[in-house]
């Protein structure tokens, strides 16, 4: 692959980015969430086409328009979530577009044959042709998923964090079979968040950043540091304010929390921030502190509350005093059909009108009121919500954590795929949240909960910093001392350096 | 209100007035003499009446495929219970609320067992149709003669419309007011145009699934007890496919299957239109082929422009 750049409207995803891998080679493909490896993926494996560049296989150009295609080319992707149809046996999966016909209709002697061939070269005879594949297990259909690749005969595998849902004898395994394919002269490109993984299976490396390529050599020559490295770069500007702040009394209590083996106390007029890479567990962590999931052991306080006070669900937790940002503005953050009023002022319609009632004139003022005060873009609080940028959608969505006036501020990556100048704008505003107040004004410190992939916002934010790593919260420490490359050490490794 | 909202309601009014005015170029002035609206108002009243309960459920992006039934039993209970001596409005009552409980297990049903609405109701229409038949030993059920009878009955002399158009009215006013302005009308807006937002933001799904149901259901009920008025008999084969025609006047009407859309105004005026051309082509003079097949053509046009209206989205 040369010179591939890729953009989706304004955002850059790719920029001019080179890959190479030779036959009996297993590269490895590394960079920090959004650095672009999927979207690099997804062209090679022809899911997308690239703006500009040129890709060749054994020196013929390849220019795959769909992943079919890819496939007949010999390129095959084994991705994240398996991409097998659960209810059909292994050797249907297997053959799945390729099935051996016999006057017109499939046959099924020819199949078996087939599939019990290509699992054998795996060395994997174990695994019944004739079960559906939702019966296996996890490690058993990413076996059925590669041998589906050979048995069209494709020669480059790219896989795709093949090991995030595997347990330790399982990743043996697939190591050992990737080292005999590898042997046999199949090309693999392997993407992983674990430098580990790299380390111990890879021949060469390319690291990506930012949509450019930022680094590559020889795995052996390597070490994990310079690795990191090259995936966190340079430091970032100043985008963040810093407001004299003072915590004050405990509003969160977590005791050993599961999911995530969570234990903090957030106070008031604190930032807290959990870092860790995506299917580390972050999400799962807040959904369960928020009452979507949940909280399977452990204990929890929210301001007054504890235990069964606390009440079931979202509901219980708004009363507390607690507000979720959802990390997926479009199926969970808003209803994009409804007016900017509704989405803004939906968990508190109470001062709107005597009990059970809400007079739409008062609710169109008070949102009135927060559309100038958050800077929001809309024609008028009744517009649908959907017809508004990506930026003013996150700030209605935070507005109603504000509306609803409470303590406890929970944001799931409260700046993804938004602009820039609304980005800065959100910062001043989670700053402004927290700073300290005098003792006679009526505003109080509020205390925020932040999850972000975006390392440089974790560390302009937040006090205090937390890394998830494989279902797991480590301990929070102070931020100040803290740097990319530590966190980012302690994400993949667990380390503290 | 947004230049959006106004052009997506007149596009029905302007149906509404299209479709009034091609009829009445076709039959004459007289299609709009009050004597012909009237027939029209009392022609349209079952429909409307459920369709008004419709709008609730469609809004929450769910459907009730069981109101058919649901009218054929209310029918049934209020003749059983008038020929048990009940006094008329306690029979009326009765099958109310027969037609609500309905509607309170379809609720229960959807949301504990996590079934789509279209399963589950149409699961409860078979049932509730044989309830009505097994109650009604299959046999259409007599009734004495109360006025219950007169709901839809023209009023000779100058008190105008009959008392159950008046109850279209009110009630469509009722409906209307409880989406626009209350808490449980946003949430279920809410609900419908997004349900993992509305759980985010605290509101309980199952509980307004089942009150949204249950309301719905009274409101068949309604329809119910006018149906018994028109036949004067408890029938538990009436309204055999009125479902789809109540379905059919809420999606004209702006509703959308998709949920989190849908009004009052709309509603009645999708009735209304449907009405129309019902009574317009036997005024006519034109076979029942061709009133069927311009009510199939006049929702799959609302349909495609809804279609329209939620991709610009």
């Amino acid at each position: 692959m040369r010179g591939v750049r890729k953009a989706f409207g304004a955002t850059i995803a790719l920029d001019g980015v080179d890959l190479s891998v030779a036959a009996g080679e297993i590269c490895g493909l590394v960079g920090q969430n959004g650095a672009g490896k999927s979207t690099l993926m997804a062209i090679l494996s022809g899911a997308l086409t690239p703006d500009a560049g040129s890709m060749s296989i054994d020196g013929q150009l390849y220019a795959p328009r769909s992943p079919i295609e890819a496939r007949r080319a010999g390129v095959a992707m084994i991705y994240q979530e398996l991409s097998l149809a659960p209810h059909l046996s292994v050797m249907e999966n297997i053959l799945l577009g390729a099935e051996p016909m016999r006057y017109g209709l499939v046959d099924r002697k020819r199949m078996r044959e087939a599939a019990v061939t290509a699992l054998a070269q795996l060395g994997h005879d174990d695994i019944p042709p004739d079960v559906p594949v939702g019966s296996l297990s996890v490690a058993a259909q990413q076996l059925v998923e590669i041998a589906r690749a050979l048995a069209v005969g494709c020669r480059v595998l790219v896989l795709d964090e093949p090991t995030s849902s595997l347990g330790a004898d399982d990743v043996r395994h697939l190591f050992a079979l990737l080292g005999r394919l590898k042997e046999r002269g199949h090309a693999i490109v392997y993407i992983s968040h674990f430098i580990e993984e790299i380390k111990s299976i890879t021949d060469r490396f390319v690291v990506l950043r930012d949509g450019r390529n930022a680094g590559a050599g020889a795995t052996a020559d390597a070490t994990h540091d310079s690795i990191v490295r090259a995936m966190v770069g340079s430091a970032p500007g100043d985008l963040f304010p810093r407001s004299p702040r003072r915590p004050g009394e405990a509003i969160v209590e977590l005791g050993t929390v599961e999911p995530g083996f969570a234990s903090f106390t957030l106070h008031r007029g604190e930032i807290l921030g959990i870092a860790g890479l995506v299917g580390s567990g972050r999400t799962r962590l807040l959904r369960a502190i928020f009452g979507l999931a949940a909280v399977r052991s452990g204990t929890l306080r929210i301001g007054a509350y504890s235990g069964g006070a606390i009440g079931a669900g979202p509901r219980g937790r708004w009363r507390a005093g607690m507000g979720l940002l959802s990390e997926d503005r479009k199926s969970e953050g808003l209803a994009l059909g409804l007016s900017v009023a509704d989405n803004l002022t939906m968990t508190r319609l109470q001062p709107f009108g005597p009990p059970a009632l809400v007079l739409p004139a008062r609710q169109i003022k008070t949102s009135s009121a927060w559309i100038s005060r958050m800077q929001i873009k809309c024609a008028a609080p009744s517009q649908p919500a959907g017809e508004l940028s990506g930026g003013n959608q996150q700030k209605i969505a935070l507005a109603r954590l504000l509306h609803h006036d409470v303590d406890v501020l929970v944001l799931d990556e409260p700046t993804r795929g938004i602009d820039v100048g609304s980005k800065a704008q959100i910062y001043r505003l989670i700053d402004e949240l927290v700073a300290d107040a005098p003792i006679e004004s009526a505003r109080r410190p509020k205390a925020v909960l932040i999850v972000s992939s975006y390392l440089p916002e974790l560390l302009g934010l937040c006090d205090r910093i937390a890394v998830m790593r494989r279902g797991r919260l480590g301990p929070p420490l102070p931020v100040a001392g803290l740097t990319e490359h530590d966190l980012m050490m302690q994400a993949t490794t667990g380390a503290t350096s | 209100m947004t230049a959006r909202t106004l052009v997506d309601r007149a596009g029905v009014f302007f149906g509404l007035v299209l479709v009034a005015t091609i009829f009445g170029v076709l039959v004459g002035s007289q299609f709009y003499a009050p004597a012909n609206l009237e027939l029209m108002a009392r022609q349209t009243a079952i429909v409307c009446m459920a369709a008004l309960g419709m709008t609730i459920v469609i809004a929450t992006g769910g459907i009730d495929l069981s109101v058919g039934s649901m009218i054929a039993l209310t029918t049934v209970v209020i003749a059983l219970m008038l020929r048990a001596g009940l006094a008329p409005l306690g029979a009326a009552a009765a099958g109310v609320a027969a037609a609500a409980l309905c509607g309170c297990i379809n609720g229960i049903l959807i949301t504990r067992l996590k079934v789509v609405p279209f399963i589950v109701t149409l699961g409860t229409m078979l049932i509730v149709r044989g309830v009505a038949k097994g109650l009604a030993e299959e046999r259409r059920i007599e009734a004495p003669i109360s006025w219950l009878n007169d709901l839809l009955r023209s009023q000779r002399g100058a008190v105008g419309l009959p008392p159950g158009i008046w109850a279209v009215i009110v009630l469509a006013l009722v409906v209307a007011g409880i989406l626009r302005y209350t808490r449980f009308g946003r949430h279920v807006f809410a609900t419908g145009s997004n349900e993992r937002m509305a759980r985010l933001c605290g509101v309980s799904i199952a509980r307004t699934k089942i009150i949204v149901y249950t309301m719905s259901a009274a409101l068949v009920g309604m329809a119910g007890l006018l149906q018994f008025s028109k036949l004067s008999v408890g029938d538990p084969t009436v309204a055999v496919g009125l479902e789809l025609d109540i379905i059919a006047a809420v999606i004209i009407g702006g509703g959308s299957l998709t949920g989190g859309r849908g009004t009052v105004a709309g509603t009645v005026i999708g009735a209304a239109i449907m009405t129309i051309i019902q009574i317009g082509c036997s005024q006519k003079g034109l076979a029942n082929w061709v009133q069927q097949i311009v009510t199939g053509g006049i929702i799959v046009a609302a349909v495609a422009l809804d279609r329209v209206r939620s991709t610009r989205t």
